[in-house]
């Protein structure tokens, strides 16, 4: 089993946000988490990548079958873990290949490999821009300064290209986007997909399930999984709105 | 608040002192002026003493531990006897540039260089050389810079100094190859005091990187004075680059006097140091002059540093930008004043300031200080400061990416930092200093790299006699 969480308790401060998570996903599955906002979604990708200020309070985080529960987010990310952030952050003066190549060389140290050579790695930044329609040079542009907000999605697609995650969560990644660019996107993650790893797409809309199908998809409701089902589900959901689940499951 | 004999700091006294033993020996070979200066200089001098902080504008800085230590003020001449780089190796590679090198307060280098002619005409070298062959040329520029609020500092560098560098660019002269100054103290306990001129004629360029660097742990206090004077359509780019140790302070005051149409560049790049206040002055006397100063200093431990701007807008139609950042960590305390005034009648004037910091500790602290004074109504002038800490956001998005917090931390202060750094123009001297300011975020860079005997023990005290079979 590649993730597993075990009746999760997330707190920011002394807001209980998540509320009894549970979660398995296996090497080669899709799992889409709908539901609608403010029920603990983004926290959830939090409390998997490690971010400060998310306070697991009860249940476990099992990654690869380890407990990573206590573990810092740069060792979650080398050890595969990969977030597709909602609001992707610029950073002014840090190079979009000097980034990369600090990543990709992060990772490299942390599986005791040396550094990729830097022909090896403009030959790989070429590709991969290839994958998502990235058309301009990002030699000389900085992390994310500048970009549109479809140019910053395919951007987060770009970087998990580059560094081949086992597990990506994509958080919101169809938001601000356009059609055109969903498809981008869309394509960029089915080319990525494969036998050895898994994506945990967290998306309010069936939209972009059209283009990614799941395997499973789960329905969060009140920080806790109140309904899982297969593609179907989601449809269900396209054409009933999140109503019917407030009023059987809402406090 | 005048002195009195009573209340003078035993370095002041020991000043006065000296002053008294070598002003009539002085005279002997200097212009009549620059001795005649010297005297309403100490005069000036008995009265203020050194700055304190009741001083607005030494609010922020503190110096009174300095005048405190056991200091010789001296004004000796330091003989030739061996190459500067054996006494030290400067680590800017690759950098096309003819190195002028002072050593404890004055000149040092051969005879024959102590001051040059090419063949365009550029004078360079010796200030003291230079007020003895060109005294004309000299005594036409000397003392004639107008400072902000002249301080004790000022009065202490025009009784005492005795030596500088010189720099005359004629009238339609571009100088190719840039002058580096290499300033150094190797002697234990010295305040010394030198002095700078340079002049650039109309239309004359000129690029200048001036470092002062330590190769010891003594302690030491520098006190430089620089006057620049740039006619009519020149262009001027200044590189201060300081690696001092914890022990030493420096003070550096520079006054340029900017013609109409003359651009002047200064950058000033702090990397270490115990006390450093720079201190620089930009009168623009001339329409359409323009100017573009900025600094980056990156602190920590119980350094100081203080950087004082102000910029003059004096006539009508002038363009003056200003960007000063600081990393600042440990117990480290940062000063930003930056001062722009307008006269009445100086319209369509553009001024812009910015002060930005970060804190990397709670105990480190920078008192920043923007300030306009407009007299003008047609103007465009703006200033902010910003103090705040590394963006918590981005640190979780590199490490999200798999960069460890000390590499995302170091990234994110280096992105920082590259904003001025970005506006060094010399390539191969932008390359050397950013590649120093990874190396000091990093922790790596110290006063030991750059010395020829590579010791790697800054506790130990290192003697200077140089043992050649090590270089």
């Amino acid at each position: 089993m590649l993730l597993n969480i075990k009746d999760l308790h997330v707190s920011i401060g002394d807001k209980e946000i998540i509320k009894g998570f549970n979660l398995s996903v296996n090497k080669g599955e899709v799992h889409a988490i709908m539901g609608p906002n403010g029920t603990g979604k983004s926290t959830l990708a939090a409390a998997i990548t490690g971010r400060e200020g998310y306070e697991i309070t009860k249940g476990e985080i099992f990654f690869k079958d380890e407990l990573i529960n206590e573990w810092e987010p740069d060792k979650r990310a080398n050890e595969g873990v990969f977030l597709s952030f909602q609001y992707p952050i610029e950073i002014p003066g840090v190079s979009m290949t000097n980034f990369m190549r600090t990543a990709l060389n992060a990772k490299r140290e942390y599986m005791g490999q040396p550094p990729m050579s830097a022909g090896e790695f403009l030959k790989r930044m070429e590709e991969k821009k290839k994958l998502v329609d990235i058309q301009s040079k990002l030699t000389n542009r900085s992390v994310n300064e500048g970009f549109s907000g479809g140019e910053k999605k395919k951007n987060e697609i770009f970087q998990m290209a580059m560094l081949e995650p086992s597990l990506a969560i994509l958080d919101e990644t169809d938001s601000g986007l356009d059609i055109d660019a969903l498809k981008v996107v869309a394509k960029g993650v089915n080319q990525l997909k494969s036998e050895d790893n898994a994506f945990v797409i967290i998306t309010h809309y069936q939209r972009l399930l059209d283009y990614i199908v799941p395997d499973f998809v789960h329905v969060m409701y009140d920080g806790r999984i109140v309904k899982s089902g297969g593609k179907g589900l989601a449809i269900e959901l396209e054409n009933s709105g999140y109503e019917w689940i407030k009023e059987q499951f809402g406090a | 608040m005048n002195k009195t004999k009573q209340n003078y700091f035993p370095l002041e006294e020991a000043l006065i002192k000296e002053f008294g033993k070598k002003a009539a020996v002085w005279t002997e070979d200097e212009l009549p002026g620059i001795s005649q200066l010297r005297h309403q200089a100490l005069a000036a001098f008995k009265k203020t003493g050194f700055p304190h902080n009741k001083l607005e504008k030494w609010r922020s800085t503190d110096m009174e531990p300095v005048y405190q230590e056991p200091l010789t003020v001296h004004t000796e001449e330091t003989t030739y006897d061996k190459k500067i780089d054996e006494i030290f190796q400067c680590d800017v590679h690759g950098f096309q540039a003819r190195v002028l090198s002072m050593l404890n307060g004055s000149f040092y280098g051969p005879e024959e260089s102590a001051l040059t002619v090419s063949a365009d005409g550029v004078i360079a070298g010796s200030l003291r050389k230079a007020q003895q062959k060109y005294p004309e040329l000299v005594g036409q520029y000397y003392g004639k810079a107008k400072t902000a609020v002249p301080d004790g500092f000022k009065s202490a560098n025009t009784a005492m100094a005795r030596d500088g560098i010189f720099i005359y660019v004629p009238d339609n002269v571009e100088v190719k190859d840039s002058f580096q100054l290499i300033k150094i103290l190797n002697k234990k306990g010295l305040m010394v005091h030198t002095r700078n001129l340079m002049v650039l004629g109309k239309n004359a360029k000129l690029t200048f990187l001036h470092c002062d660097d330590s190769v010891n742990h003594h302690e030491g206090l520098i006190n430089t004075y620089t006057e620049v004077f740039l006619d009519e359509n020149s262009e001027l780019e200044l590189y201060k680059l300081q690696n001092l140790n914890d022990e030493t302070a420096l003070v550096n005051q520079t006054v340029v006097h900017q013609s109409a149409y003359s651009r002047l560049k200064v950058n000033v790049m702090t990397l270490n140091g115990g006390l450093i206040r720079n201190e620089i002055v930009d009168q623009m006397d001339g329409e359409g002059a323009w100017s573009d100063i900025n600094g980056l200093f990156l602190i920590d431990k119980e350094q100081h540093v203080d950087n004082q701007v102000y910029v003059y807008h004096n006539v009508p139609n002038c363009e003056s930008n200003q960007l000063f950042k600081g990393v600042l960590d440990e117990q480290s305390l940062g000063v930003f004043n930056g001062f722009v005034y307008v006269a009445p009648d100086a319209q369509k004037t553009n001024a812009f300031q910015q002060s930005s910091n970060i804190l990397m500790s709670r105990d480190a602290h920078i008192d920043t200080m923007p300030q306009l004074e407009i007299y003008a109504d047609d103007v465009k002038c703006s200033h902010g400061a910003t103090v705040g800490q590394l963006d918590k956001e981005a640190l979780f998005y590199l490490m999200q990416r798999g960069i460890p917090f000390n590499d995302a931390r170091m990234l994110l202060m280096y992105a920082f930092a590259d904003e001025v750094l970005g506006k060094i123009a010399i390539e191969p001297l932008r390359v050397n200093i950013e590649d120093m300011v990874k190396r000091r975020l990093r922790g790596e860079l110290s006063i030991c790299d750059r010395c020829v005997l590579h010791c790697s023990h800054p506790d130990k005290p290192i003697e200077f006699d140089i043992d050649l079979s090590k270089i």
